[in-house]
């Protein structure tokens, strides 16, 4: 039995957990106003917001309904454009939509207003740009400068916000409607049953409901997310410890994982959406095994190591970069799950660097992504750790380059001799993503990239590439 | 006004056809479609999946009363295939079920065997093995082989532009609903409900008086749904009319990018002559259009082609030629601009071309040969009220194009791995259905006793805001508050014998019929509240509610008037029939006024390049834009930046991609990608042209809806600009879409 409340109602309901939460509130619900789009995550049409109860508020966040499995909403509140219209006028949202001529044929609509509202109601809503919120939705119509000038009005009308109480003052500001007061004693009164621990393994869905929704409509489903073992970000001495259900934006709400990497956000803001974000985690991502992973290559170049466990509850550590065998395939038994990925926490003279290159900026797949951690020792490099996306079967570390790199004294001619390595390291294939020898030149053109942001004042492009 | 709709919009409250609360006893279909671009069925065995629990009936071609032909400009594309297949994605087969999961079931279950002939998946292809759709069409003007001898400069070249998915949020979809009698209702999302009605009925075997199509809104068009709407409500209807029961049928988005048409890939190989003063003289070009498996709208789309194919421009010596290429891919079909960018897209490469080859500036060669007033078009149309010029000389001068210049030099060479790119991009596009005979429309109004109003028109909202404008046209002409109009669903029983809302004419056509109608209501209105006040005719007027005399407010109210009118049992309903005059085209000779007017623009296009990681972003679009004397500025400006999106989206990101055995390669939106909030330009600039307008436009309002997107033309060339900057050996090549990694290979090409 799944419990949630969807607007102001409480559902209880025994349709099974793989269920998409789109396919729920539309079908099972008749509630229209939530559209379907391409259910693959890609256009936001579907966007509601979840929110959870964290000490005695509830916390939202805006993800795409037809990835997501009905059973992850157990003991949420699921908002969908219902839910947020009052009773006989438009809310801020909805108002500077239609004032700025920021809807046309209106079948994306909800999604933005979902996404904008959802936004508003954010805690850090300074951590986010109003655009960032709605950068998992696409309009087909409008080329956006109307929902920009949309979405500045709310942003304008959310600063004026200085009261303690938001909630309540988001309600007195027709955000949202006053029902929402209510929703943390709510959620309270529901007694929640454990849903059943068998079936296909999922965690947020961001992959598996891409290909499979179909299929896991139908099939027990274990649905992993609020297993409290997989949480947390936790520092140990110089070891950081990510819970492999930690989200993307999980890592980039961390502010001491934003102070090892200073450019944080703009590096994670290349990956996915808002709504993905809020959605992927870094299990998934690893057992996706996608060979442009964007979280992969992230980690790679951090050198990190995995800790993997079995239902008795055996853990054993391997180095992540001996995790991906081959195209699809991984080190991970059947019964076993991953935990945590761990990293050095990096030292004062370590830098690092994400590149990622794809046909869209935003929510897309990398032609070519790839990340390099640096360390320092005056002149010398003691330390590299190079990892590269979409050039190999495998997210793939660059052991012969980043071996050759260590120990050597920094240079223009250096880096030159390490990328000719590099292209002996990689096996790019032709695809949708591009032709082989546009993925090796832009493999180089990356890695020099690297070393170019990291090195402003040592390596210049110019003799880099004898330009 | 704003959009009508928005209010519903914001809410999530707008219907669309998926919206509709369906009946209990409801089926829905999913179509079996070839795994193979081209072969001969050698069986097919639906016997598992027909045996699935659940599933109701697979219809095949077998099962057609009427005729199996949904060609709309030739009969040569049946519903479901029969023998053989032309394209990967063809329909075969109609699995209609209980639900639509138990049709995917099904679907899987049906196996197929086929043997596979040679495919054709490139126009270049297609004309070496003489694969046609029709014969190819040619406009003539003067005598080019003298005007080349007569030349200082010939260039030779060629130009590929890719096609583009229309990626409407909405996918194809259609309910169909038995009434009584055997009639059928048919709530579709199409452009042209007439389409839809007529094919059913030539389908099914039935009179078109028994077929409803009902349109409520579409979830966005762009022409993907002008004629590709059919299709899926005649296979629903077949089933209706079989089984006695309604059945729905939406497409899911890969079933959709897989099955549907795009717009046309070209292959053009161009020759253009200029003289010493960078006149162009003479212009020689050929156009090989991929059509894809079936003509669908493709003769049409390709004569608007060469309607386009001088742009801008007056060059008195032309001779084009464009060939509808057969191959097997998807029908391709109408987008937005309608061929007239892929013409466009050949003379600015061409242009381009020659002004590399010259070492000019390629907006030199542009300003030179700007239309004028009385310039002959290659398809004898006079120019006239020509704003080229006008457009041209306001952009420059508003957005000041020469410091702009100076700036990006002076940042290019200030900036080693960034470069900028300029672009100036004018437009001229025809307004009117280059067909003439489809230009005409109907409206149908009702004033209520109550002195309500209910407008039904040919027009399709597909979010255009057609019907804002329909109401803004009925409320000014009856003068009465917009509050008191409602606009109906298109619905083929109001409104009969439609041309698709298409052609940007859409508010041209029936904002006139429309205009017909309410003035021939208040002619009438207008001699009851005469009698009423006991004064002339000549001197009553209506506005406000209130009916005016000799311009001055009366207590007489609207309401007061229509009562009256009711008692004294005058008509208060209206049909208004508008077909736009003048215009004419004679096809033996390729000569006429095939268009009501023109509109005009010039677009600057300013671009950034990444040269490290070959990424672009656009800083700015600044245009100056022909709009007449637009009736809802609001509205027209949402058309011209969209348009300008989608065409920025068209010449960078959006690449198609089929593979040898013509399997669609970008067939999901994670491998497709249009532009997003991020990619549009930073900064877009729209300055309205001041004209007196142009009487042939409604209202003087002139179409917008598609002409801005050739603006994103100019998107490429900015790029090739900055690409040139930072690569001296550069040799402009012009292959759209410009995407990132044709702009990485082209900054490092012999470099």
């Amino acid at each position: 039995m799944i419990q949630f409340i969807l607007n102001n109602q409480i559902i209880r309901t025994a349709v099974n957990s793989g269920v998409t939460l789109l396919d729920f509130v539309r079908d099972h619900n008749q509630l229209k106003g939530t559209k379907i789009g391409c259910r693959e995550g890609d256009c936001g049409a579907c966007t509601v917001l979840v929110g959870e109860l964290k000490n005695d508020a509830v916390s939202y966040k805006s993800i795409t309904s037809c990835i997501y499995p009905l059973g992850n909403a157990n003991g949420k509140h699921i908002v969908t454009i219902e839910g947020i219209n009052l009773s006989k006028e438009l809310n801020i949202a909805q108002k500077s939509m239609s004032e700025s001529y920021a809807t046309q044929c209106g079948f994306c609509t909800p999604g933005f207003v979902v996404s904008l509202t959802g936004y508003t109601l954010q805690k850090t809503a300074g951590a986010n740009t109003v655009t960032d919120a709605i950068s998992g939705n696409i309009c087909r119509c409008t080329g956006y400068k109307s929902i920009e000038k949309a979405a500045k009005l709310v942003d304008d009308r959310l600063a004026n916000n200085k009261e303690v109480n938001k909630l309540g003052w988001l309600i007195k500001e027709k955000f949202i409607p006053n029902y929402f007061k209510h929703i943390p004693e709510k959620l309270k009164t529901l007694e929640l049953k454990t849903l059943k621990k068998e079936g296909v393994i999922v965690a947020n869905g961001t992959d598996i409901y891409v290909r499979h929704a179909d299929r896991l409509s139908e099939v027990a489903v274990h649905l992993i997310v609020e297993d409290e073992s997989l949480k947390g970000i936790e520092m140990n001495e110089d070891i950081c410890t990510v819970g492999a259900n930690t989200t993307v934006s999980e890592i980039l709400d961390n502010s001491q994982i934003r102070s090892f990497f200073p450019k944080l956000k703009s590096f994670l803001k290349l990956v996915s959406s808002e709504q993905i974000r809020n959605m992927g985690t870094l299990g998934g991502n690893f057992v996706n095994a996608s060979p442009i992973g964007d979280m992969s290559v992230f980690f790679l170049a951090l050198d990190s190591t995995l800790v993997i466990k079995n239902k008795a509850g055996i853990k054993r550590s391997i180095q992540f970069k001996s995790f991906h065998l081959d195209y699809k395939k991984y080190d991970l038994k059947e019964d076993e799950l991953i935990e945590s990925i761990s990293f050095k926490i990096p030292l004062k003279d370590t830098r690092f660097n994400f590149e990622k290159v794809s046909k869209r900026t935003h929510l897309d797949i990398a032609s070519v992504n790839s990340a390099c951690k640096i360390t320092m020792k005056k002149d010398v490099i003691s330390e590299a750790c190079i990892a590269i996306g979409g050039v190999a079967p495998i997210p793939k570390y660059l052991s012969k380059t980043s071996s050759f790199l260590s120990g050597k004294i920094m240079s223009t001619e250096i880096i030159k001799q390490a990328e000719a390595i590099l292209q002996s390291e990689i096996t790019p294939i032709s695809d949708v993503r591009g032709a082989s020898g546009y993925k090796r030149l832009l493999a180089r053109q990356l890695f020099f990239t690297h070393f170019i942001e990291l090195f402003p004042t040592k390596i210049k492009p110019e003799t880099l590439l004898d330009l | 006004m704003r959009n009508i709709d928005s209010y519903g919009h914001v809410r999530g409250e707008s219907l669309f056809v998926d919206d509709i609360i369906v009946r209990q006893d409801t089926l829905y279909g999913l179509t079996f479609d070839s795994p193979i671009a081209h072969g001969k069925i050698k069986n097919i065995n639906y016997d598992k999946a027909a045996q699935v629990d659940g599933v109701i009936k697979i219809f095949t071609h077998k099962d057609i009363n009427g005729e199996n032909q949904i060609g709309g400009i030739l009969p040569d594309e049946p519903l479901w295939a029969e023998d053989e297949v032309h394209f990967m994605g063809q329909p075969i087969a109609f699995i209609v079920a209980i639900s639509e999961s138990i049709a995917k079931k099904a679907r899987a279950l049906i196996t197929i065997e086929i043997d596979e002939l040679p495919v054709i998946t490139t126009a270049k292809e297609a004309k070496e093995k003489g694969s046609y759709i029709n014969a190819p069409r040619s406009f003539m003007l003067g005598d080019t082989e003298k005007a080349f001898t007569n030349c200082d400069y010939v260039f030779e070249g060629e130009s590929f532009s890719n096609g583009q998915e229309h990626l409407y949020l909405e996918t194809q979809g259609c309910y169909a609903v038995p009434m009584e009698n055997g009639n059928i209702k048919i709530t579709s999302s199409t452009q042209g409900p007439t389409a839809v009605q007529k094919i059913v009925a030539r389908v099914l075997g039935v009179a078109m008086h028994t077929i409803e199509i009902d349109v409520i809104r579409l979830g966005g068009g762009f022409g993907g749904k002008e004629d590709q709407a059919t299709p899926w409500a005649v296979m629903a209807a077949v089933a209706v009319q079989h089984l006695k029961k309604p059945v729905k049928y939406i497409l899911n988005r890969h079933d959709d990018l897989r099955m549907t048409g795009k717009r046309h890939p070209y292959e053009s190989t161009f020759k253009i002559g200029l003289t010493k003063d960078l006149k162009i003289k003479a212009f020689d070009v050929e156009f090989l259009q991929n059509s894809g498996a079936a003509a669908d709208l493709s003769p049409a789309v390709a004569e608007r082609t060469l309607f386009h194919a001088t742009n801008s421009y007056f060059i008195p010596n032309v001779s084009s030629i464009i060939r509808s290429c057969k191959t097997n891919l998807p029908p391709n079909t109408a987008f937005r601009g309608f061929g007239g960018p892929q013409g466009m897209f050949v003379i600015e490469s061409a242009i381009a071309h020659a002004a590399y080859k010259l070492g000019v500036d390629k907006s030199e060669i542009q300003e030179a040969n700007l239309l004028t007033e009385g310039d002959e078009f290659s398809y004898g149309q006079i120019a006239t009220q020509v704003e080229a010029k006008a457009c041209w000389r306001m952009t420059k001068e508003a957005f000041q194009f020469d410091k702009l210049q100076k700036e990006v030099a002076l940042f290019n060479k200030e900036n080693t791995v960034l470069k900028k790119g300029l672009s100036l991009m004018p437009i001229a596009f025809g307004i009117s259905f280059t067909n003439t005979q489809m230009n005409h429309a109907r409206a149908l109004i009702h004033i209520y006793q109550d002195g309500s109003v209910g407008v039904s028109t040919g027009a399709v909202e597909m979010g255009q805001s057609v019907n804002t404008k329909m109401l803004q046209i009925t409320a000014n002409t009856l003068g009465i508050h917009p509050s008191k109009v409602k606009l109906e669903t298109t619905n083929t029983t109001r409104v009969a014998n439609t041309s698709p809302s298409a052609a940007s004419s859409t508010a041209d056509l029936n904002g006139n019929a429309v205009l017909k109608a309410c003035s021939a209501l208040i002619k009438r209105l207008t001699k009851v509240a005469a009698t009423m006040l006991s004064v002339e005719e000549e001197i009553i007027s209506f506005k406000d509610d209130k009916v005016f005399v000799n311009n001055n407010k009366s207590d007489l109210f609207w309401e007061k008037v229509v009562e009256q009118a009711m008692s004294q049992r005058v008509a208060l309903s209206e049909n208004g029939h508008y077909a736009t005059p003048v215009i004419h085209f004679d096809k033996t000779k390729e000569k006429g006024h095939p268009f009501a007017y023109h509109v005009y623009g010039t677009a600057i296009t300013m671009v950034t390049v990444d040269c490290l990681r070959g990424t672009y972003k656009f800083d700015a679009v600044k245009i100056v834009h022909d709009f007449g004397k637009s009736m809802n500025l609001g509205i027209d400006i949402g058309q011209v930046e969209g348009a300008l999106a989608q065409g920025i989206g068209w010449m960078t990101m959006e690449e198609i991609a089929f593979n040898e055995k013509g399997k669609l390669l970008s067939n999901t939106l994670s491998s497709y990608k249009v532009p997003d909030i991020f990619s549009v330009p930073k900064e877009i600039d729209i300055i309205p042209l001041e004209t007196l307008g142009n009487h042939m436009a409604v209202l003087k309002s002139k179409a917008v809806g598609e002409p801005p997107l050739m603006y994103g033309i100019g998107a490429y060339f900015a790029i090739q600009d900055a690409v040139k900057a930072f690569n001296k050996n550069y040799q402009p090549k012009f292959h759209a879409p410009f995407t990132p990694e044709k702009v990485l290979m082209s900054l490092y090409a012999d470099k």
